[in-house]
């Protein structure tokens, strides 16, 4: 019973939604509208799994004094700081909670953004070097690309951008319309194994 | 007041709409407008189509209204350009008829006939879609039948899934842990259940090696999921004892907050082996290069098309698109599994005739085809 019941479950759940995009009546359209709701309304009480999960890992190792245990003692104490500041005093716009979000939290994550302009250009470094045909083929067709996309390009060769334009629309999109139907016919196959009950590893059970 | 702001009586509702009509319509100077309201096909009942046609001009714009059968109080619906080829009124009741009435500017009315709108039980723009889904969903079946009758299905080597066992040995022989990022999206996502299962797969092959695995989640929904996952793999292994549930680690459900996370694991603990398995976005290069930058052996895999140069660059191997979801039937050899890999070779064989006939088809200019598997 411990795994006959969630395939069950899913079963209803993922048919209904499959046949959802086919029937529009409401006899099928209203349960599959309350099954999304019902999904939200999950999602949001994870967030109180989540929350525990995150307080009794980072208490453990600080109670523990374990290595880097000062990292998660920040943690903790910025999770206690802004959950209160955002209770007691709301969320609004010119809060305090707002405050620290804009101040403190936004230039963090545009600081990790950042970092990716540099990363692109080790990883670059190292995709291009020329150590096979393929590894060469990639080099030129992205030296010509890059080319085309700025207005020295031009300069050089009037046709360049369009040359461009042309290589990423005809054998780059082709390539890429090839990826994405074979991960489209996995991902119907994936859901399809879950409705059916085939792949049941993620309930647990072998 | 307006002649038709008054209640009309409940019977012969459009006889005295259209007579109406045509008085108006005949009126000396004013342009004729005919205003038409259907039944919009293939919804749930809840809106109308509206069209016109007549003598309106370039820049001409039509105010809408609506009454409800058979009251005649006009609720303003929109204002519209007169040149447009309709409107369609939504969030209407299936239970309730209406009347519709546009003007132009120069104020000269013209009203539809009463309608009610209506659910359709089958949405027929869909029928090709369906069609071709239950073949899919049967030639599935049919290939699970054949495996588990016996049936051995022959599956190519797959080199990432492969190099998986090889990274968590040497992390095994290096004495760190393995770390699995299942991406950063929730468990709507396909590509995030697939990598939960896939987990299951690795955390087993970590147990049996007597090594840790780290498994940050970027979204709490996937954490009760991910520590299902990872204990069954140290159950499977027999190892159950070796589960530590503080490795299964929520960060933040902001994706640079995740990133930052991540990171910190990896130059922290020092993971030899990273396996990116799911959806990732903009945070892929960033992991990619900084478990480069500690040495680890990296294996990534993604359905997100452009996050795949990335992985191809930063990373040892790269599961490309479908591989990640044949990843658990190639890991578990299962022969019910590996029966809708080869369902899914099938439907590219098909999917490969079928664009090549619409190849030929558009370039003769017969576009009947291809318009039979046009979304809408």
């Amino acid at each position: 019973m411990r795994t006959e019941i969630p395939v069950a479950m899913a079963f209803i759940a993922g048919m209904l939604m499959v046949v959802s995009l086919f029937v529009p009546h409401p006899f099928i359209a209203e349960p599959a509208a309350v099954m999304r709701g019902w999904a939200i309304i999950i999602t949001a009480f994870a967030y109180v799994l989540g929350v525990a999960n995150i307080a009794r890992i980072s208490l453990h190792t600080v109670r523990n004094r374990t290595t880097d245990w000062q990292y998660k003692a920040a943690l903790v104490v910025a999770l206690v700081a802004m959950a209160g500041v955002g209770i007691a005093g709301g969320i609004n716009s010119g809060g305090l909670f707002d405050w620290a979000y804009l101040n403190m939290y936004v230039p963090m994550q545009a600081t990790m953004f950042s970092l990716l302009a540099f990363f692109i250009a080790s990883a670059a470094y190292r995709a291009f070097r020329a150590r096979s045909v393929e590894a060469t083929l990639l080099l030129v067709v992205a030296a010509v690309v890059m080319l085309g996309r700025v207005p020295v390009g031009e300069k050089l060769w009037p046709g360049l951008p369009a040359f461009t334009e042309w290589i990423m629309e005809v054998p780059n999109m082709a390539a890429k319309r090839g990826i994405m139907i074979g991960a489209a016919l996995g991902a119907i196959s994936t859901g399809l194994k879950m409705i059916l009950g085939i792949e049941r590893s993620y309930l647990g059970s072998d | 007041m307006h002649p038709l702001s008054r209640r009309l009586p409940s019977y012969g509702l459009t006889l005295p709409l259209v007579l109406l009509s045509l008085l108006l319509a005949a009126s000396p100077g004013l342009a004729t407008v005919i205003l038409e309201a259907v039944d919009v096909p293939n919804d749930d009942g809840t809106a109308l189509g509206l069209t016109w046609m007549g003598d309106l001009a370039e820049g001409d714009s039509l105010t809408i209204s609506r009454a409800a059968y058979p009251d005649t109080a006009w609720s303003y619906v929109a204002t519209v350009d007169a040149m447009r080829e309709g409107y369609i009124d939504q969030g209407l009741s299936r239970k309730i008829t209406y009347v519709y009435k546009i003007e132009s500017a120069g104020g000269r009315p013209a009203l539809s006939g009463p309608v009610s709108p209506s659910a359709s039980f089958l949405n027929t723009s869909r029928l090709v879609m369906l069609a071709v889904l239950a073949l899919y969903f049967i030639s599935v079946l049919i290939y699970i039948k054949l495996a588990a009758r016996g049936r051995e299905f022959f599956v190519r080597r797959i080199s990432g899934l492969n190099a998986i066992e090889e990274a968590i040995g040497r992390a095994t022989e290096m004495g760190r842990p393995v770390l699995y990022v299942p991406g950063i999206d929730d468990l709507n996502n396909i590509q995030t259940i697939a990598s939960m299962v896939i987990l299951g797969d690795v955390a087993r092959m970590t147990a049996s090696y007597e090594t840790p695995i780290i498994v940050p989640v970027c979204k709490p929904f996937v954490v009760p999921v991910a520590e299902e996952a990872v204990k069954q793999g140290f159950m499977n292994a027999g190892r159950p004892e070796l589960y530590n549930p503080d490795n299964v680690r929520y960060l933040s459900d902001e994706q640079f907050a995740f990133t930052a996370g991540v990171n910190g694991i990896m130059l922290r603990e020092r993971t030899a082996a990273n396996i990116y398995m799911g959806s990732f976005f903009a945070e892929s290069l960033i992991l990619a290069e900084t478990g480069f930058s500690t040495g680890a052996i990296q294996v990534a895999g993604t359905a997100n098309i452009h996050q795949l140069p990335f992985f191809v660059a930063a990373c040892d191997y790269a599961l490309i698109g479908e591989e990640l979801y044949a990843a658990s039937a190639y890991l578990s050899k299962e022969p019910k599994l590996l029966g809708t890999l080869k369902a899914s070779d099938l439907a590219k064989v098909i999917i490969m005739v079928l664009l090549g006939i619409g190849c030929i088809t558009e370039t003769l200019g017969l576009t009947s085809f291809a318009d039979l598997f046009t979304a809408r």
